[in-house]
């Protein structure tokens, strides 16, 4: 694993905590965004976690040793970033606060909407490292392991997310639809 | 253009089951994919079919009316042939439609224990006389050659007047070193090979660095390969597309440029040379790749079979460093 919180130790400046969100993407955004606390949001990210581990077991072949490994997900435009620990036996995601400490061994950012269309292979994750739409440091290897993990996964994040959260299903499409729309607009 | 046109096979990479699937739905009429581990050449992490994960994947093929194909295209150092005999006995057991093979000893095995197995020739057997390739239709009966993509049109023709099996030539993606299954620059590197462990850049051996101006440099074990500028398009993290300082020319690209094949314009010409298949890199691509460019191509050659011009201009966003190239199939002058 890296030893490193907010300052890359290769040098990179591309952490979290040193990079700048951009003003236009991070309003656009954060208009659709209730204003919920983190400790509200990890019970919901450990759900929906949970949910499509059950529901897509083969992922974790697919990753084999990388699930050891911690990723750190920085949709660049939202006010916080995601840590990702696929263990099979316990599979964790959870939100922190731009400024928090985090031990991780891949680094991957991107707008939302890039990053959600990058996993549910709306767009393709070569074309948009070519682009520079995405940005990744650490573990390539365990990089590469979940990317043809999650390219593997049948149908999408958004309906897994959606299923699992039953009632709340039509608000969390809705609110996904706008990130695409937004994504489409700055386009 | 003529309306008599003969229609090619359209065949279409798959690293995944889910892109295997999507390749089938898109249009594909063949799909080639490898096993798990050092048998093919494309041994990516998360990449690639287990046993079981290739039989789903030839029923779900055949079943469609498209054809699968198992490329054990690396090549055995002694002491590990086991490990390809077994592959090419275990594509056999399912009934894939042909197995795509590179190394001569393994043409042997597969000719000698599987008589009726169809066989095609890899592109990394690097097989381009005619001579090379009677050679192997002769002993191993191979049915198809996957040639090499340092051929003109032309030669493509007079290749397909003295020999006796079909031609498959690469239409779209990675253009790969000229000298196809002799590459040893990621061995140089990193001690693993493309040719005989099935990895042109191991991931665990690449690094992207990026500075605060935004300049990502990248490195392959030890050796920076490229440092690429705040607003430039980046290429795949391998030895033979990076840029090198030179002799006198600073920031050389002293091999190959971050550039993607795409033949679409040469399409009626290579039909016409005697090209039955079309074939699309890209097993090491994402599902949105397959998707894209399968659809594009299927559209491009059923347009070109009707006598009509295809519309393809959206496949660029694709391309590796977003630029393209037809090679060195319209003339010997490409670099």
């Amino acid at each position: 694993m890296i030893s490193q919180n907010y300052t890359n130790t290769s040098g990179s400046n591309s952490s979290p905590g040193s990079q700048h969100l951009s003003e236009a993407h991070s309003k656009s955004l954060s208009r659709f965004l209730p204003p919920l606390p983190l400790f509200a949001l990890s019970p919901l990210l450990s759900h929906v976690v949970n949910f499509i581990a059950k529901k897509h077991p083969e992922l974790f072949s697919r990753l084999g040793e990388s699930t050891k490994k911690t990723f750190l997900i920085n949709p660049t435009n939202l006010p916080f970033f995601l840590i990702l620990q696929p263990d099979p036996n316990n599979p964790r995601l959870k939100a922190y606060n731009r400024g928090s400490e985090i031990k991780h061994d891949v680094y991957i950012s991107g707008s939302f909407a890039t990053l959600l269309k990058m996993i549910d292979s709306q767009s393709d994750s070569d074309a948009l490292f070519f682009n520079r739409e995405i940005m990744v440091t650490g573990d390539s290897e365990a990089m590469v392991a979940l990317r043809n993990a999650l390219d593997d996964m049948e149908g999408t994040l958004v309906d897994d997310v959606a299923s699992s959260l039953g009632p709340f299903s039509k608000p969390v499409r809705k609110f996904f639809d706008i990130v695409n729309k937004s994504k489409r607009h700055h386009e | 253009m003529s309306e008599q046109i003969t229609k090619p096979e359209l065949v279409c990479p798959a690293g995944t089951p889910a892109s295997l699937r999507t390749a089938v739905d898109a249009g594909a009429d063949a799909i080639y994919c490898g096993f798990v581990g050092p048998t093919n050449a494309r041994n990516f992490p998360g990449l690639n079919f287990s046993l079981d994960e290739m039989t789903k994947a030839v029923d779900y093929a055949q079943q469609r009316g498209a054809k699968l194909l198992t490329a054990i295209n690396s090549f055995p150092t002694a002491g590990r042939t086991d490990i390809w005999k077994k592959a090419i006995d275990d594509a056999v057991s399912i009934n894939v439609d042909a197995i795509i093979i590179a190394d001569i000893g393994m043409a042997k095995y597969l000719s000698e224990t599987h008589p009726d197995q169809r066989i095609h020739l890899s592109v990394q057997a690097g097989a381009s006389s005619p001579e090379a390739i009677n050679f192997y239709c002769d002993r191993f009966d191979i049915k198809r050659v996957v040639l090499p993509r340092i051929l003109t049109v032309a030669e493509i023709k007079k290749v397909h007047d003295e020999i006796p099996c079909e031609i498959e030539a690469f239409i779209f993606g990675n253009i790969g070193m000229m000298a196809e299954g002799r590459c040893s620059l990621t061995n140089y590197v990193t001690g693993l090979s493309t040719n005989m462990d099935g990895v042109c850049s191991p991931a665990n051996f690449v690094h992207y660095e990026e500075d605060k101006d935004k300049n990502l440099t990248t490195r392959l074990g030890e050796y920076a390969i490229d440092c690429i500028g705040c607003g430039e398009n980046a290429g795949y993290p391998t030895i033979c597309k990076g840029r090198y300082n030179v002799g006198h020319r600073a920031e050389y690209y002293a091999f190959e440029e971050p550039v993607s094949l795409n033949l679409t314009h040469l399409l009626p010409d290579l039909i016409e040379a005697g090209v039955t298949a079309l074939k699309i890199e890209g097993r090491q691509r994402s599902k949105a790749y397959i998707r894209s460019v399968v659809s594009s191509f299927r559209q491009a050659v059923d347009a070109y079979s009707n006598g009509e011009q295809p519309d393809i201009s959206d496949l660029l966003a694709l391309t590796e460093g977003h630029k393209e190239t037809m090679g060195a199939f319209p003339s010997k002058k490409w670099r």
